[in-house]
């Protein structure tokens, strides 16, 4: 590999506190080899040829933290290969796959299975998750030791809560022992029964059942409660209410834990569901205009950690039927990053708190050595043209499944080149 | 009694909800239906203006009321009527509801009356075909001809809707009925009271105008309509109440909770009536104050002008 110059690029990198106008080397083996405003056109030999920026931003390579995808089992939703070029098109450069597939990810054999097809098919970091629980049965738990020992980077039933608080418990002083992490989605099942879309004024009028913000909140209480005597690696996979924020807000002192948010539940709200729009049916569902503005104030305090792209990929079959009977989620890896970045075009958030709860908080929640640009790392980057509009349309996405929640929708900030290991793999 | 607005053509193309419908829309409705009243009574009752028209009913929720009652008014006024009743047990039901529609939309009918127990589904039949939807029940959601008639019923006995104060009461979570009719009644300018246990209220329904109560006899407090509703044991999953008997003591309509409401307060009911749960048999049958019978009356003749109206 060639060593690439880049100068003149406004580069922010959370992790080093870096936030300046400046150059990036990448050496001939894909790694950062000097980086910042000491990078210029009178440090680099005049015989090697530079790319200048014009002052586009330099982002380290985006970390999703939530990711589905199809292999093995639901291949026609979307492949490593499909999963990688949709992420790539969106700047991310590490994704944590969910392990809810068909066999589910619940032991090693499987893993084995899945790091290969992930090296063989996707360009990108697959980050591999288990089960916290054999066949997602919320019964017993899998062999967290072992499985991390393979890879594995996380736990989690994906879709589904630990219902049961005793074993809830032992997961966590098993998650203890072993030093792993567990990732909760947060929803008290029997509260939420047959739910499909916020219980309020929406699930009234379109006479659909309602899941209650309660459901969210119980969970997240019950599992911070027990984490106070367990403390081990404690992840909160989606929040989507001013409960849940309240509940954080007063636990955040005494225990030690983590919170994401998707990105869906931070741009959208209930009433875009609209007239049925089952894209937009969700899990967290979209909830108040309240709820989301009580999310995006969370992210300044500190409260939240993360934001995923909680990427669903789902066929049209499974999206063209009555809102009762359609899959629940929304592909969306490709439109994390601009779609976050509205939150610094309108002002809400910090350009650098964003790619921090995109890059280096997930990388550190996960103890992985991505999502900063330091040297000698591995170069994953993304170049975004930050002021760029454009519009979000189905037909341009890279996933195996269109069922973006955003089709049509006006955007600003568009990601250019993506990086991994120093390898430009996508350009626009 | 509220202004009457003479509108000549409809707004809609379909009759999903009363949601989506104007004030116009609604008395183009009324007025029509009130013209079929009597040939509804007449010897010959049938005249020729949907001939050569194909109305089919499609069914996917078992209903004899609402379906005989569309099925007679397409036959009254000539429509060729097909009905369809499609039991979900087997197949995937969604897909059954947008294979089934294209089906029948390629042998071109006019008008598509469907029931579907999944709210929307009226909505998305809609954007699949090619003529008009008449939604005649969709999950909890909608059921605008049972409104309209209620409407009608309520007309034709007081004159007048607006200012008048009427009681919704019994299961409003599980009932489309009474959404088409907040929304309806609220429109023509009537006082909506909601009375139900907390459990079958559904949440944050003040939003849509209404007054809440969990007392039936405050709730019933000088209505000078009292609307019950059918307990909809088939559509609770889990515990909302602890028995029938408990329901009828505090939410069924008995002689002693009517005495609330005006003396001369009529009894509404969409039926299929649960005698002795949420109403008291004899006041159900009480020529004086109760007009169940007239609602299914008038139900046909709101349906031939809606089939009428959308037809065109």
């Amino acid at each position: 590999m060639k060593k690439k110059y880049f100068l003149n690029a406004n580069i922010v990198d959370p992790r080093n506190s870096l936030e300046e106008l400046g150059g990036l080397i990448v050496d001939e083996n894909g790694k950062i080899e000097a980086i910042g405003k000491k990078v210029n056109k009178n440090n680099i030999p005049s015989r090697e040829k530079f790319i200048d920026l014009k002052e586009k931003y330099i982002f380290p390579g985006i970390v999703d933290m939530r990711v589905f995808v199809g292999e093995p089992g639901f291949e026609y939703k979307e492949n490593f290969r499909t999963l990688s070029n949709a992420a790539l098109a969106g700047g991310v450069t590490s994704v944590v796959t969910m392990p809810n597939t068909s066999p589910v990810i619940d032991n090693v054999s499987i893993v084995d299975f899945l790091k290969r097809r992930g090296r063989d098919k996707s360009k990108i970091n697959i980050l591999p998750t288990a089960t916290l629980t054999k066949n997602l049965e919320g019964t017993n738990m899998t062999e967290f030791g072992l499985l991390k020992g393979k890879g594995i980077v996380g736990f989690t039933d994906g879709i589904k809560t630990i219902q049961n608080t005793r074993l809830m418990s032992r997961i966590m002083k098993s998650a203890y022992d072993l030093d792993c992490l567990v990732m909760q989605h947060a929803e008290d099942f029997e509260l939420s029964i047959n739910g499909l879309v916020n219980d309020g004024i929406i699930a009234t009028k379109l006479g659909l059942t309602g899941i209650p913000d309660l459901a969210e909140k119980i969970i997240i209480e019950r599992d911070l409660s027990l984490l106070e005597d367990y403390n081990c690696r404690y992840h909160i996979s989606q929040i989507s209410s001013s409960k849940s924020i309240e509940v954080i807000k007063q636990k955040k002192d005494n225990v030690n834990f983590t919170t994401a948010v998707s990105i869906n539940n931070l741009s959208l709200n209930e009433n875009d569901i609209g007239d049925f729009k089952t894209f937009l049916k969700l899990s967290p569902p979209l909830r108040t205009e309240e709820d989301r503005l009580s999310l995006i104030n969370g992210i300044n305090k500190d409260l939240i950690d993360v934001i995923v792209s909680d990427h669903k990929p789902e066929d049209e079959e499974s999206k063209r039927i009555t809102f009762s009977q359609a899959a629940t989620g929304a592909s969306g890896v490709e439109t994390l990053l601009s779609l976050a970045l509205e939150m610094y075009h309108n002002d809400s958030v910090k350009l650098s708190k964003i790619i921090e709860l995109v890059t280096s908080n997930p990388a550190k929640i996960l103890k992985i050595n991505k999502g900063n640009l330091s040297i000698g790392n591995e170069a994953d980057f993304c170049i975004v043209d930050l002021y760029k509009p454009w519009v979000v349309k189905k037909e341009k996405m890279h996933s195996k499944s269109k069922n973006t929640c955003i089709e049509d929708k006006k955007l600003q900030g568009l990601v250019t080149n993506t990086f991994v290991k120093g390898e430009e793999l996508f350009k626009i | 009694m509220a202004k009457t607005y003479k509108a000549v053509k409809i707004s809609k193309k379909h009759l999903l909800g009363i949601q989506d419908l104007s004030i116009n829309d609604i008395n183009l409705i009324l007025d029509e239906a009130k013209n079929f009243i009597s040939l509804n009574k007449s010897k010959n009752k049938k005249i020729d203006i949907l001939r050569g028209k194909t109305q089919i009913n499609l069914f996917f929720e078992p209903s004899t009321r609402t379906q005989s009652s569309f099925e007679l008014a397409g036959k009254r006024l000539g429509a060729d009527v097909m009905s369809m009743n499609i039991t979900n047990s087997a197949i995937k039901k969604g897909e059954t509801l947008i294979d089934t529609a294209m089906t029948l939309n390629a042998m071109h009918p006019d008008i598509i009356v469907v029931r579907h127990q999944d709210s929307g589904a009226s909505n998305l039949l809609s954007q699949k075909v090619n003529c008009a939807v008449l939604n005649a029940g969709d999950g909890r959601r909608e059921h605008p001809t049972q409104a309209l008639l209620d409407a009608l019923t309520i007309i034709n006995r007081r004159n007048k809707i607006q200012g008048l104060k009427i009681a919704i009461c019994g299961d409003i979570l599980h009932s489309r009925v009474a959404r088409s009719n907040i929304y309806l009644l609220n429109m023509l300018g009537a006082e909506v009271n909601v009375v139900a246990p907390s459990n079958l209220m559904p949440n944050e329904i003040d939003r849509l105008g209404v007054n809440t109560f969990s007392d039936m006899k405050e709730g019933l407090k000088d209505c000078d309509i009292v609307m019950m509703l059918r307990l909809q044991n088939e559509r609770m999953e889990s515990s909302f109440l602890s028995s029938n008997r408990e329901y009828y003591e505090y939410y069924g309509l008995t002689p002693d909770k009517l005495s609330n409401a005006k003396d001369d307060a009529l009894i509404m009911h969409p039926g299929p009536m649960n005698r002795g749960i949420e109403i008291d048999t004899k006041l159900a049958d009480d020529i004086n104050k109760s007009v169940i019978k007239e609602q299914v009356e008038l139900g046909v003749a709101v349906r031939m002008a809606c089939l009428k109206i959308f037809c065109e």
